[in-house]
């Protein structure tokens, strides 16, 4: 590992980014969002995963970006994919048939049990905030072999009870995905700009498990909208080094460019 | 076969009030002339279907087209809330907009069944999700041979698909490769179809993955140069990321929408 980088030039999206990264070095595929999951993707691709096969729902398998794309169609991600195959089947023979070892997701709201919400806030007939929907998140929570979920924590975003439940994460608790005939082993790791939560093996709620530099527990239980669990020994994460920011930086430069 | 025609006419002998219209198109391709052509001939009460609709149909449902939505995810990718839907949704302006939702999964399978001439389609998927319990085009069944609990969604059949694509010949076959998404199939689930293209070519080459939609599962073939932008035609143009991202400011505010449309759809 080169030396770290300057924690003051290090914002709390590049810790959430830099932290996916990490976590993306021994998988070897996964399906990516647009937005900072895309990002994460390609600076693990570039630092620590280089084989990684990242595949994007508009159909484009073992894309190689060169310039971070600004959406999931954008002619750089099929211009360097392995293949391109239509949105038929990038859902049904690839995510479904589950060849996808990670999905990643973001999400508007989040609960104990990492049930996700990016449709509404308030009432679904009636909302406050119509947000985009579902797109490719439901299934992506389902069929991949494990789902990690990226989100800034806050009292708005993670919240006792999600206003709707479009992607499901363990349900209200141990045995619902399996009731629910769900093939995946849903999420694994939530990262977040103040650390990492990851669900207790028994219970399935969200214990936070590491803290990023300069962030303390206390800041992270009042940013919580529940009484947040955490693990007997938190860990610290590692800041991020200068060869993790200057590829960061590189890659940020090109986004949709 | 399909017949070459003007977009202007295509669209007014095509698309009429209260039809359901597919435009399809993902993030490639997207049919935008075809869309503003329907906005300009003043088209009221459709149904308008597509997995992602994004900028073209903020501004079909700003300019009071629709009446109802069925889709998937509705943002401007990678930058952020569509303000006209989200202000049709909100507050009903200018008009009420009905929704149903979907996840990308279950809307494109509504589409591969529409396409196969099935009632439904299976699939893995919304179990345990908030979706079902709004959207009636999804059912859980059972399959007869495992017993294993599944979901159904029935099938999509639309009015009129409309799509953008590279090519055609001058028989009407037509011709895209690059992203594809879900457009073969909303050209079968139709009743009836527009294919606006790049250009019109004597002979199709064939090319790497491209799909090919034979003449005669076409109603009409449009030349319109630059039909996709802000989208793009792979071969032909790049992705515009700069319109969409100059989309928030223009749409967030309904006086400088009005102008921009006035100026730039009304006034074509």
């Amino acid at each position: 590992m080169s030396s770290p980088a300057e924690v003051a030039d290090v914002s709390a999206d590049d810790m959430m980014i830099v932290t996916a990264a990490r976590a993306l070095a021994a998988r070897r595929v996964c399906f990516v969002g647009i937005g900072l999951p895309s990002t994460a993707a390609n600076l693990a691709r570039a630092t620590t995963n280089p084989d990684i096969v990242l595949v994007y729902e508009s159909g484009t398998i073992g894309a190689k970006p060169n310039r971070l794309p600004l959406s999931i169609g954008d002619g750089e991600l099929a211009d360097t994919a392995d293949a391109v195959v239509s949105v038929p089947e990038i859902f049904n023979y690839w995510l479904q048939a589950g060849r996808v070892d990670v999905g990643f997701l973001g999400a508007a709201q989040i609960d104990r049990y990492a049930n996700l919400n990016s449709t509404v806030i308030g009432e679904y007939e009636n909302p406050k905030v119509r947000l985009p929907g579902a797109g490719g998140a439901p299934e992506i929570a389902t069929s991949s072999r494990e789902v990690f979920v990226l989100l800034r924590q806050n009292k708005r975003t993670f919240v006792d009870r999600v206003d709707f439940v479009t992607s499901v994460g363990f349900g209200s608790g141990p045995g619902d995905r399996e009731r629910l005939g769900l093939r995946g082993n849903g999420p694994s790791l939530v990262i977040t700009d103040l650390g990492v939560l990851e669900p207790d093996p028994t219970t399935c709620e969200l214990v936070l498990t590491r803290v990023h530099p300069g962030v303390e527990v206390d800041q992270v239980r009042s940013a919580t909208g529940w009484d947040l669990r955490v693990a007997d020994e938190v860990q610290r994460t590692a800041p991020p080094t200068q060869e993790e920011m200057v590829v960061l930086r590189r890659l940020q430069a090109t986004i949709g460019s | 076969m399909a017949e070459i025609a003007s977009l202007a006419d295509a669209v007014s002998s095509l698309v009429h009030d209260g039809d359901s219209v597919a435009l399809e198109g993902f993030t490639h391709l997207i049919p935008y002339a075809a869309g503003h052509e329907i906005i300009r001939q003043g088209r009221r009460d459709l149904t308008i279907v597509r997995l992602t609709p994004d900028v073209l149909f903020d501004q079909l449902i700003g300019a009071g087209c629709a009446r109802r939505m069925v889709f998937s995810w509705g943002g401007n990718p990678g930058v952020g809330s569509l303000h006209r839907f989200r202000d049709a949704v909100e507050t009903g302006w200018p008009v009420p907009l009905e929704i149903e939702e979907h996840s990308h999964a279950g809307l494109t399978n509504r589409y591969v069944a529409g396409a196969s001439g099935l009632p439904f389609a299976v699939l893995r998927g919304y179990a345990g999700t908030g979706l079902p319990a709004h959207t009636a085009s999804i059912a859980p069944i059972t399959c007869p041979f495992t017993g294993e609990q599944l979901m159904a969604v029935s099938a999509l059949r639309t009015d009129v698909g409309i799509i953008h694509a590279q090519q055609a010949d001058r028989r009407g076959n037509v011709q895209m490769w690059g992203i594809t998404g879900v457009q073969k199939e909303a050209v079968l689930c139709s009743e009836r179809s527009l294919v606006t293209v790049e250009e019109i070519v004597d002979a199709l080459e064939p090319r790497p993955g491209a799909v090919v939609l034979p003449s005669w599962v076409v109603t009409a073939v449009a030349e319109v140069p630059g039909g996709a932008h802000p989208s793009y035609a792979s071969g032909y143009s790049q992705r515009d990321n700069a319109f969409y991202q100059a989309w928030e400011a223009i749409s967030r505010d309904r006086e400088q929408f009005a102008k921009w449309m006035e100026a730039n759809v009304l006034a074509g």
